[in-house]
């Protein structure tokens, strides 16, 4: 297949760039995924595999 | 020019009894439904006006009641919401809003008014057990629950027309509606972190279904208004506990279906596979994956929001509503994260957070098959404040939000102003003793004469602030108001 025949993301104009370049997302930071983990290890469900196999639905809607 | 788009979310919550495994999951959600009856009145559902049968494809073909199984327990809320057991799951649907943002207020405001609810049934279960809620779609197991989206369309919009456009929009939208999972159900293949809770349930392009053979179009056809509207009804989409997420679902759905009504849409972008595609996108968190349109012609997901985004700005120009130039900023901001790294969105998205979290455990040397990742998944919905993964997120500030709590307790009291919604949710608050019956389309009251007084409310954009606030104001009872009106029927 050609690449013609693949869409692509619509160019933008320049001012569209600049704003978006001004907000940042998330920093990816390996010390605050720690951090993090270690405060969810607090809350989780200490026995899983129970919390996990007890969690039986009926399907709805 | 397309008409003003009435927006409303239905949420069917997971639940459970944590510490007794056998629990019966209908008897459980009566009592959280329930627990809500002495707070807000009891107030009837009238099922007179449900048609959950009839089928946009053919309009004429009505038949089959209504379900009300296990429907008997309902309340309607002061802030316009129905709250209610379906089959063996509370559900909430929020009242008539008029733009995305509100409609993300008051579908957050139904997690504040189930988890209370679930508090107070939990008061009455023995020492050790609680009534825990999940605003998830899965169990993990095989059975889905739903999470809809309402949507007032113009009813000469041609039903083709959303057939042809709306399902690869929904099938990519899922980059914007997951909130993630791991692992696979329903045999489609294997996956270890999926985008969507929903993708592995659907497998038909347009069918009336959405318990089974689920559908990218829902063609149910229950207006809940009089003749000039549609409201469509869209089962593609997870429950979403991030604000700013569930205000972009909502609204870039919103504003598409705008644009379809004013034939902005050069393009369907039909793909060759829908369902297919459907589930691909799900299984491709890092967002590379091609699809094959109809036409030969090939597109990443997120190429092909990008593509819509174009549009609808394009559309916007026309229009200039302010709320849904918001919402396409906010949406171009994502796709700009998601484009970079779908980490960079973990702020916004229920599904890269839990990406961040699950990969974190990957890293601390947790196996993907390892039964805590999937407490990790399914306890990031508990709707507990002290529990839910979400709410710890969110806590921390990792979270952005759009609502402070206030703004969220007020809406789980009070209704929307600019739609019928005011009305319905005014007389439940002001003559709840009078009202005994309500539906999305009237009220029904008994002022003490032979006759029950209905009044019809088959315009969602009436019963407004606006329109009823001091006729509300000043009529001290249900008679009072009904002669105001004009005597109602």
């Amino acid at each position: 297949m050609s690449d013609r025949e693949r869409i692509r993301r619509p160019a933008v104009d320049d001012e569209v760039v600049d704003r978006r370049d001004a907000q940042p997302g998330v920093a990816i930071d390996s010390q605050e995924i720690d951090d993090l983990l270690d405060e969810i290890d607090t809350v989780l469900e200490e026995n899983a595999e129970e919390f996990v196999r007890n969690y039986v639905q009926k399907g709805g809607e | 020019m397309a008409i003003p788009k009435v927006l409303g979310t239905e949420t069917e919550f997971g639940i459970q009894v944590v510490g007794d495994p056998s629990f019966n999951p209908s008897l459980a959600s009566a009592m959280v439904v329930n627990a809500l009856v002495d707070r807000r009145r009891r107030v009837g559902w009238s099922y007179d006006a449900e048609t959950p049968r009839r089928d946009a494809r053919s309009p004429f073909a009505d038949g089959f009641a209504p379900d009300i199984d296990g429907a008997a327990v309902n309340v309607v809320l002061t802030n316009g919401a129905r709250f209610y057991v379906d089959h063996a799951h509370p559900e909430y649907s929020s009242p008539e809003t008029l733009d995305a943002r509100q409609a993300a207020l008051f579908d957050k405001a139904g997690e504040l008014v189930a988890h209370q609810a679930a508090e107070v049934a939990s008061r009455l279960l023995p020492e050790g057990q609680r009534v825990a809620l999940y605003k998830n779609n899965s169990d993990g197991k095989g059975s889905s629950y739903g999470s809809h989206e309402n949507v007032l369309i113009d009813r000469s919009l041609p039903f083709g027309r959303v057939i042809a456009h709306l399902p690869t929009f929904l099938v990519t939208r899922q980059l914007v509606s997951g909130s993630g999972k791991v692992g696979g159900e329903m045999g489609r293949g294997p996956a270890t972190f999926q985008v969507t809770q929903r993708a592995d349930f659907f497998e038909e392009v347009v069918g009336l279904e959405t318990t089974l053979r689920r559908p990218l179009v829902n063609t149910r056809d229950e207006p809940h208004a009089d003749e000039r509207y549609r409201r469509l009804h869209v089962i593609v989409g997870d429950a979403t506990m991030s604000e700013v997420q569930t205000w972009l679902k909502v609204g870039t759905l919103a504003a598409f279906l705008a644009a379809l009504e004013d034939d902005a849409l050069p393009d369907d972008l039909a793909l060759a596979d829908p369902i297919g595609s459907a589930w691909a996108v799900s299984r491709d968190p890092e967002l590379s994956g091609l699809l094959g349109l109809a036409d030969g012609r090939t597109a990443t997901a997120l190429d092909l929001q990008w593509q819509y985004h174009e549009w609808l700005v394009a559309h916007h120009r026309r229009t200039e509503e302010p709320e849904v130039g918001s919402v396409l900023d906010g949406w171009a901001d994502l796709l700009e994260d998601l484009e970079r790294d779908p980490r960079r969105a973990s702020d916004r998205l229920d599904w890269a957070a839990k990406l961040r979290l699950v990969e974190g455990y990957l890293g601390r040397g947790v196996a993907w098959d390892d039964p805590k990742l999937a407490a990790v998944d399914l306890q990031y919905h508990d709707l507990d404040p002290a529990r839910g993964l979400f709410h710890r997120l969110v806590a921390g500030g990792r979270m952005q939000r759009l609502f402070d709590d206030t703004e969220v307790a007020h809406a789980a009291e009070h209704p929307p102003t600019g739609t019928r919604a005011y009305f319905r949710g005014r007389c439940v608050r002001r003559y709840h003793d009078q009202l005994v019956a309500a539906n999305w389309d009237s009220l029904i009251f008994d002022t003490g004469e032979e006759l029950l007084r209905r009044i019809p409310m088959m315009d969602p954009l009436k019963g407004t602030e606006a329109l009823t606030g001091d006729l509300l104001d000043r009529s001290d009872d249900a008679a009072a108001l009904i002669d105001s009106l004009g005597g109602g029927t």
